[in-house]
């Protein structure tokens, strides 16, 4: 397949879980105000056709975006959150998060091909509480890595976080190092992770994670950070800069990899991919 | 007491530091400094020394003595990415030693700065925490104050976790928790947050996340030490004859049990 062929699939598709949407609905950019039609938009990644600024991304929409067109096989589905220790209003937000998302929970996990190459791959979903990371997150994060051991896979995870679920308390702080230990396991037995930052990666996720790939990527002017932006400002009391905290002031202070533009991400990845396939 | 009250005693200037309880468990105990890259967080104190008959290192964040100015070099016990790296490289040693490692965690959080920020704060936590969860080592972290979000994780993956009986974990400080949640902290709200977030010794008890309960008694510090020092070489004794495999195996099961969620598929309800 060349690339434009590949390109035009994976166009079809998208299109495919947007066939609910009216081709009329209008997007205003809240950037520059620029008002795209929705498929221009999702023709576009997402990003604004005037300005280049960009959207965040549901799960599945990212999914579709990078993987080869049919490849993805969803892995544990029907994991839910409980509300176990009776935290006001959390049943609430696990509704309304649900019924805006469509989603179970904050991560959506599974094995794919990007490119041909197979690889497991999770998502997380900024729209669903923030893509906050409770025990459901951490459980489905597990098991894949856990998964990916036995079938000797890649992983590609797509991060987005507001940081560890406090609605769970000191069990949703627990699965930062639940996930860590799984990570490492990844790792002693060779295998690549491959971590994408995308808007925004806070945190919890960014103290564990999010920071663990071989190889770390993100996307153009994803906040990246660990403390909150005023937080970090009362603390020092000075101004910072504009890009603070941003995938551009984290390459340049030397902890991403590199930083790559949407459109190029697929081929990025397949590319890493390849380069990482032992030979037999 | 409740959280609330159990939390600002923790905060208290004359609750007795990390520092206090290295001076006496351990014997001969020398501190050693900074991170070979950067600097010398003293947020952190870390060194080596004799439990008992055994050499270990001991790794603490240190919120510092009553007086301001050392509290204020110390960050109020706030580690910096620095602090972090000065910890992680010290575990490194104990593990090529095969010495075990004893943790004190009482901090606030993590340091919040843009100099954290800029050094990788988010980075360094990490590392430590994957890094822990890897060591060939044995591990024991204690809970002396507070524990505070991730930055007391990065001390905590350990193979077995105590705690004292008026300390606190949390996954985020009730402070934020409220501001976030309620948009104010007022000491109602703190309170509030503080009952919701189940922070207290009791909690971790009964979530699993400690497995010891210490009793306080800082009217008889040092008697309360020899206490936690038997306890300690106890928990050593037990986990110096694990394979390095064994040991590594029961740390990730240690973790890998959290977690409360619905299973739809299976019809089975996991509760730790
Ligand atoms: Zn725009």
């Amino acid at each position: 397949m060349g690339v434009l062929d590949k390109f035009k699939s994976k166009m079809d598709s998208l299109k495919n879980t947007y066939q609910k949407i009216d081709a009329s609905v209008k997007i205003t950019c809240k950037k520059c105000g620029y008002e795209a039609k929705a498929y221009d938009l999702i023709e576009n990644f997402y990003i604004c056709p005037e300005c280049g600024n960009y959207y965040r991304m549901g799960a599945r929409d990212r999914i579709n975006l990078l993987t080869d067109k049919n490849s993805f096989k969803e892995l544990y589905k029907g994991l839910t959150s409980k509300n176990f220790l009776e935290f006001p209003s959390y049943q609430d937000k696990l509704k309304k998060a649900t019924s805006d998302t469509g989603e179970e929970d904050a991560v959506v996990c599974g094995t794919a091909s990007i490119g041909e190459n197979p690889c497991a791959i999770f998502v997380m979903d900024s729209k669903f509480m923030m893509a906050s990371m409770g025990s459901v997150v951490g459980e489905k994060i597990t098991r894949l890595f856990e998964y990916a051991i036995e079938y000797k896979l890649p992983v590609i995870g797509f991060t987005a976080s507001g940081g560890a679920r406090m609605q769970e308390g000191v069990i949703s702080l627990m699965q930062m190092a639940k996930v860590s230990g799984a990570v490492k396991n990844h790792s002693n037995a060779g295998l690549l992770y491959i971590t994408v930052l995308t808007d925004p990666t806070t945190g919890g996720v960014t103290a564990s994670f999010a920071m663990q790939g071989d190889i770390i990527l993100a996307e153009p002017k994803a906040l990246v950070g660990f403390a909150g932006r005023r937080v970090v400002e009362q603390a020092t009391k000075s101004q910072l800069p504009d890009n603070f905290q941003k995938a551009e002031f984290m390459l340049e202070h030397g902890f991403i990899d590199a930083i790559i533009p949407r459109p190029e991400l697929s081929n990025v990845l397949s590319e890493l991919l390849i380069l990482h396939k032992r030979s037999v | 007491m409740n959280p609330y009250e159990k939390l600002k005693a923790t905060r208290k200037s004359d609750r007795p530091t990390s520092n206090a309880y290295i001076q006496e468990i351990f014997d001969s105990p020398l501190e050693l400094h900074g991170d070979r890259r950067f600097s010398d967080d003293l947020a952190i104190v870390a060194g080596v020394g004799f439990l008992g008959k055994y050499p270990v290192t001991f790794i603490a964040t240190e919120k510092g003595k009553p007086d301001l100015q050392d509290r204020m070099a110390r960050n109020f016990g706030c580690p910096k990415p620095d602090g972090y790296r000065k910890a992680l490289r010290l575990m490194k040693q104990a593990e090529k030693f095969h010495r075990p490692v004893i943790c004190f965690v009482d901090t606030q959080g993590a340091f919040a700065g843009a100099d954290a920020e800029e050094r990788g704060q988010g980075q360094a936590i990490a590392e430590s925490i994957m890094e822990m969860m890897g060591l060939k080592t044995p591990v024991i972290s204690i809970v002396i104050g507070e524990g505070g979000s991730g930055g007391a994780l990065a001390l905590a993956s350990a193979n077995k976790v105590f705690i004292l009986e008026n300390a606190v974990y949390s996954v985020i400080s009730p402070e934020g928790c409220a501001s976030i949640l309620w948009k104010e902290a007022s000491p109602e709200n703190v309170a509030k947050a503080a009952e919701c977030l189940h922070i207290t010794a009791q909690d971790m008890k009964n979530l699993g996340v400690a497995e010891a309960v210490i009793q306080e008694d800082f009217e008889n510090f040092s008697d309360m030490c020899e206490m936690l020092k038997n306890k300690l070489i106890e928990a050593v004794e037990e986990l110096i004859d694990f394979s390095e495999e064994d040991l590594l195996e029961q740390r990730y099961r240690r973790f890998r049990k959290f977690g409360v969620f619905e299973e739809e598929k299976k019809g089975f309800f996991r509760k730790k």
